[in-house]
């Protein structure tokens, strides 16, 4: 959109370098598994894209809307539950399985009709407030319904797959539910559907007063969030192979999915994406090198310093360093003199964070977009 | 495109203050009708239940013959209303052509969509801007954009909620501009402002309001001699202008 005043030739550029980038960093993952091998390593690459997917699809209704959703769980678990309990009455195995994922996403995209037509009534921290209640409500009925097994949860029957490359189906399936939902994001936000909603997030009185509908469309940005959120939550739980009410509706779920698209940057495209490529194996990490709380903790942290320093996250607020900087330099070079270092540190700065994500073509990848898209 | 705009009676208190007390408008098809009165005599209150932001204790709202009391305001809007707000109400995280595209008529693909909005922005001269961040206009370029993505759908009456309030002396004559060479075309203006020059250069006739009921109502040199308006409003002291 901001592409109209940029010249032709200049915006074509920026397109090819975008899609290179995009390019060279889902070729990366693409061949992630068979060059790490390792099935710890694989294993966090599949956790990852799922987040990856997870963290996108919160963004498309959270982050262009506006409406912060706590309550994401109980999508990512009406989908597992989903998954466990068709498995197991059509007595489906093995690949199989993979083709309840659209109905686990179909079953999530229902529960959050009527979830959207009573939250959405409410804005801000009310309507956080409500998700949350939402999320509890899902959690306590895990626990004490007959059809998910309560307290003593579900199991999902293991393909029997070689050992050695076991992951690798996981993992590619993920890969498509995240490509498709990054693609989902890009065709939203450049949609006169993703203008409504953002319109919605800056002020939806004054959107409605020029003829927006705004229930339906942050309903509809809902139910799709829900519906990749639900295909997500059944994969996961075909990964882990189990369901229990504690895991399945884990409160933490919504916090990660929180801080890594207000990490990344929220509303942009490469935010939740970057986030998730970052964060979640850290975790992993994190988790299987400790005991698991420290972890914890540290996300804790993390959280307090994005919401107090980087608000908007690390693309938009990096991007906005990476031109500051330039624009310094540039001005130095102006004025005769050699450039500083502060100009070159900032840069630096943006560059280093976004080279956190693993290889380092896609982390300037996915730091390219959000700089076009902040300026 | 025209329609002639009235409230009848209209009626509202806030808990127990009357900030409209049987109050009756028109602004006649075609003409610039201008709104004014002191601060607090419930002009922007007449405004909020014309467009449907509030609803009125009693009396009704007619667009030509048609009942449009309390209708919400995307009906409102709808009907060929167009509002702006005295502190603007932009989508500032939007760039200024995409704040044109929020309001979108049916029946248009996207690329008229987009060719009708920057002959918009064009006419209202903020067009060199389509590219930026609404959030980073000025004061007067917000209140330009605000009136532009009102004439989107082609309204056929405007209100405007203090359209010069402060913007710089020559934005303003651009502005007046602007809201003759529209209503040339035959669109209804309602307008509230302060700026006293603005109005009577701009205006076909005025209504004047005072605590929430009409004091007068006329062409703009016959109220300007209403003693009752000389008290209510004229009189209060400096600031008139």
């Amino acid at each position: 959109m901001t592409a109209s005043t940029v010249p032709a030739a200049g915006r074509g550029a920026g397109l090819l370098t975008r899609g290179a980038g995009l390019l060279a960093l889902t070729a990366a993952i693409a061949v992630f598994p068979l060059v790490f091998t390792n099935p710890t390593v694989t294993s966090f690459g599949v956790i990852t894209l799922i987040f990856v997917a997870v963290a996108a699809a919160w963004n498309i209704f959270s982050g262009f809307s506006g409406y912060l959703s706590l309550g994401h769980a109980v999508f990512y678990g009406t989908g597992a539950y989903f998954l466990c309990v068709a498995a197991q009455d059509w007595n489906l195995t093995g690949a199989a399985i993979f083709w309840l994922l659209p109905l686990a996403g179909v079953a999530a995209a229902v529960i959050a009709v009527p979830l959207g037509l009573i939250a959405l009534r409410v804005r801000r921290h009310t309507f956080v407030v409500i998700t949350i209640a939402f999320f509890f409500i899902a959690q306590l009925s895990a626990s004490n319904l007959s059809v998910t097994g309560g307290s003593s949860g579900l199991l999902v029957p293991a393909p029997n797959w070689a050992s050695a490359t076991y992951n690798n189906p996981f993992y590619y399936v993920a890969m498509i539910i995240a490509a498709l939902t990054v693609a989902l994001s890009w065709l939203v936000r450049r949609s006169r559907f993703g203008l409504q909603l953002r319109a919605i997030s800056d002020d939806e009185d004054r959107a409605a007063g020029l003829g927006v509908r705004a229930m339906p469309v942050k309903l509809t940005a809902l139910v799709l969030s829900a519906f990749i959120t639900g295909m997500a939550g059944a994969l996961w739980v075909y990964f882990i192979g189990e369901a229990f009410p504690q895991f399945v509706f884990d409160p933490l779920f919504d916090l990660a999915i929180v801080l890594m698209a207000f990490f990344g940057g929220l509303g942009t495209l490469a935010g939740p994406v970057l986030g998730a490529l970052v964060l979640e194996p850290t975790q992993l990490y994190l988790t299987q090198q400790t005991s698991g709380y420290e972890s914890e903790i540290l996300f804790g942290a993390l959280f307090l310093v994005v919401i107090l320093f980087l608000p908007r996250g690390v693309l938009p607020t990096g991007a906005e360093y990476l031109v500051a900087g330039r624009e310094r330099l540039r001005r130095r070079r102006d004025q005769g003199s050699a450039p500083g270092a502060s100009g070159g540190a900032s840069g630096g700065a943006a560059d280093g964070a976004s080279g956190g994500a693993p290889g380092g073509a896609g982390g300037g990848a996915a730091a390219r977009p959000a700089a076009g898209g902040a300026s | 495109m025209t329609a002639t705009l009235r409230a009848e009676g209209v009626t509202k208190s806030f808990g127990g203050v009357q900030a409209l007390a049987d109050c009756s408008l028109t602004a006649p098809a075609g003409r610039i009708t201008g709104l004014i009165g002191p601060n607090g005599s419930g002009k922007t209150t007449l405004f909020n239940v014309m467009t449907g932001y509030e609803r009125s204790d009693a009396g009704q709202v007619l667009l030509d013959d048609r009942q449009i009391t309390s209708a919400p305001p995307r009906r409102v809007y709808a009907l060929g209303i167009g509002r702006t707000f005295q502190l603007t109400r932009i989508f500032p995280r939007l760039t200024v052509l995409e704040n044109m595209l929020v309001p979108g008529r049916q029946g248009r693909t996207g690329r008229e969509q987009r060719a009708h909005a920057m002959e918009l922005l064009a006419f209202t001269g903020i067009a060199g801007h389509a590219g930026a961040l609404a959030g980073t206009l000025s004061y007067g370029q917000r209140k330009l954009l605000e009136l532009s993505y009102v004439l989107v759908s082609d309204p056929a009456v405007v209100l405007l909620d203090e359209p010069a309030g402060g913007v710089n002396p020559s934005l303003i004559e651009h502005i007046a501009d602007r809201i003759r060479e529209l209503n040339q075309g035959g669109r209804t203006f309602l307008i509230v402002e302060h700026n006293m020059d603005f109005v009577m250069g701009l205006c076909h006739q005025l209504t004047v309001l005072d605590s929430g009921t009409v004091v007068a109502s006329g062409p703009p040199e016959e109220v300007r001699k209403d003693p009752r308006v000389l008290d209510a409003y004229l009189g209060t002291g400096p600031g008139d202008d």
